[in-house]
């Protein structure tokens, strides 16, 4: 058993020193796993996050979690994440693709039965056809759930937002699960530099009392209702306690925000906050996001960045007030439907200014000319990179 | 105050939460007073003045008070009582129970989260106090009896308060409640309303236990844990 000690989860989150070392985006997952006092993983492999459970694996070897085992299916892992985390443990699991939507019945259900659980999506295309590179469209399927959702850009933000979403799905006041997303193989299987906490320190260990709902009663829902189904059509329970229910979910997705805050300094990062052209992106397409406007900035034009972290709760109201000066908005997105810029165009009074990509898809890369070319044709200006075909 | 945005109701058919509505928690050392975060005395002075001047002010004791399944409980309990007892005509109607229970609730005995809406306009309860009820299920509550009726609602919240509630103070416990009995005791003083410190009454409807009457039929489903099952009977060593 490795010696680890426990500390305060806000000296851990805000304060302890940090090591900077140079490693993969799975690595970086599974580094926080290390360090959050995880009791329990449960795997089902698909490429490309098969890397971080076995690394998750290797944990459970040199002892840094109690229990490790290879479920089923996606559905059969899903559905025991969500028993472990009734059972009082801290729970960690990571899929990809239609690995989410094999479980995505399960996960669907977690929120509404309040489990506190971490979830590595680490995307890859949904077939069909088929391919496993990666592709960001399964984010949309989450964006209904309830579940919060963080899209990690790099390396770094893998390890912070995982590390920081043990903390926030236990919160009292939220309670329910939280996915750290981010781009397949670009991010998984790429190395960056992870400034990250001492490996002898760990979060405080789950304390199942601390929760907005009973601890594991099988007769009392929400843990009944996973055993006795037919008790949410009870004629004895009037319709608004189920419409209340639904709304609490929603209510506590939107309560994260304050720890976005506190824990990821909000939920966007604003790059050049007076420019007439903003870059919006999530994730990996934020980091090529990134970059065009450093390339933009070099032939002195005016384009700034608005990286959002949290698609859920989306940061409407820091959107807005991000765009409200721009002229164009340009959202680059590796997938085909375009669910980031949805979401901006809903948030903001004058969705015309947006430009609806580009996007790159099927796992496709995003070169960053994609994006200048954009960003040249909003200024009107005839700009000096191109895309080479 | 600016805006209240979080009053008794009824608030419709189906009520928008007050998270939607931008009310937020409050932090460490604040309360919540009709959803705007306030000093703890002055949400406490409003909840005293509910409680003594509306009608069948009574307390919703929840299952984290009415069962003594850690150390600090029986204390909180005390104090909850001693608070009923400086309330004139309080009454104390539990929520024993989350499950939906059948066939009906006796609503003078206990309120349950299905339908608190039920125990509250069966009783006329115009005030009522939530204690010791987990946070999901007062969250439930607080805001079907919003929706529905026009009570006053108070949570004592042993964690980050309430938004539904138009009183809602946080991190409570016994020497909280017994602050906030203190603050109604002046408060009472203050309106000249006279009353003698007496428990509440009890609870008339709730049957009286006699447990040596207990049948093995009345367990139930569980009926198997003291009558084997056929065949089971020799069954001495178990996995």
């Amino acid at each position: 058993m490795p010696e680890q000690k426990v500390v305060d989860t806000d000296y851990l989150l805000l304060e302890a020193p940090r090591e900077k070392k140079f490693i993969t985006g799975a690595q970086a997952m599974a580094e926080a796993v290390k360090r959050a006092n995880v009791d329990m993983a449960i795997a089902y492999p698909i490429t490309p996050q098969s890397e971080v459970m076995h690394l998750v694996g290797d944990l459970y070897a040199q002892g840094y979690l109690k229990d490790y085992y290879r479920a089923e299916e996606e559905y059969g892992t899903m559905s025991a994440i969500a028993g472990a985390s009734r059972g009082g443990v801290r729970v960690f699991t990571a899929t990809s693709g239609p690995g989410l939507l094999r479980g995505i019945e399960a996960i669907a259900s977690w929120p509404g039965h309040r489990i506190p659980a971490v979830l590595g999506v680490l995307t890859r295309v949904v077939n069909a056809p088929l391919s496993i590179q990666p592709d960001n469209i399964e984010l949309a399927y989450l964006l209904h759930s309830g579940i919060i959702l963080l899209h990690a850009e790099n390396q770094q933000d893998v390890f912070d937002m995982t590390l920081a979403a043990f903390a926030i799905s236990e919160m009292v006041d939220v309670y329910i699960p939280v996915a750290v997303a981010t781009e397949g193989f670009f991010v998984t299987h790429a190395k960056g530099y992870v400034n990250m906490t001492p490996e002898d320190m760990k979060l405080p260990p789950r304390d199942p009392y601390k929760a907005p709902v009973p601890v594991t009663d099988c007769e009392v829902p929400p843990a009944r209702i996973q055993r006795d189904a037919p008790v949410q059509k009870s004629n004895f329970m009037s319709y608004l306690i189920h419409a209340v229910w639904q709304q609490e979910v929603w209510a506590s997705n939107m309560r994260a925000m304050k720890y976005i805050y506190k824990y990821l300094g909000g939920p966007i990062e604003v790059v050049n906050p007076e420019a007439e052209v903003f870059v919006v992106a999530s994730g990996c397409a934020a980091a090529q996001g990134r970059e065009a406007v450093r390339y933009a900035q070099q032939e002195g034009l005016n384009v700034g960045l608005v990286k959002i972290k949290s698609i859920r709760p989306f940061p409407a109201k820091e959107v807005r007030e991000a765009l409200k000066n721009a002229k164009a908005v340009i959202i680059p997105e590796h997938n085909i439907e375009g669910w980031l810029s949805k979401e901006v165009k809903a948030a903001i009074p004058n969705s015309g200014i947006v430009t609806d990509g580009p996007r790159v898809y099927g796992g496709m890369t995003l070169p960053v000319e994609l994006i200048m070319e954009e960003i040249y044709k909003s200024l009107g200006v005839k700009g000096k990179q191109r895309v080479v075909i | 105050m600016s805006d209240k945005k979080i009053v008794p109701g009824p608030a419709g058919y189906m009520p928008e939460p007050a998270v939607f509505m931008g009310v937020e928690l409050p932090p460490e050392g604040k309360a919540l007073l009709y959803g705007e975060i306030v000093d703890e005395e002055q949400a406490m002075r409003e909840a005293a003045k509910a409680m003594l001047t509306k009608s069948n002010p009574t307390i919703f004791p929840g299952p984290q008070v009415l069962w003594n399944w850690k150390e600090d409980v029986a204390d909180k309990a005390q104090a909850i009582l001693e608070l009923a007892s400086e309330i004139p005509n309080c009454r104390i109607i539990p929520m024993p129970d989350y499950r939906p229970k059948y066939p009906k609730i006796d609503p003078e005995a206990e309120i349950n989260p299905n339908h608190p809406n039920l125990t509250i306009l069966h009783n006329r309860i115009e005030a009522c106090i939530f204690v010791g009820v987990h946070c999901h299920y007062a969250n439930l509550s607080l805001r079907m009896i919003r929706a529905g009726t026009n009570c006053f609602t108070i949570a004592l919240c042993a964690f980050m308060g309430h938004e539904e509630a138009m009183v809602s103070l946080r991190d409570v416990h016994a020497d909280d409640i017994r602050r906030f009995k203190d603050v109604l005791v002046q408060v009472r003083n203050e309106l000249g309303i006279e009353w003698t410190p007496k428990p509440p009454p009890r609870n008339p409807s709730l049957p009286k236990e006699e447990w040596e009457a207990l049948n093995p039929l009345d367990y139930g489903d569980y009926m198997h844990l003291i009558i084997p099952r056929k065949g089971e009977e020799n069954v001495t060593e178990t996995e």
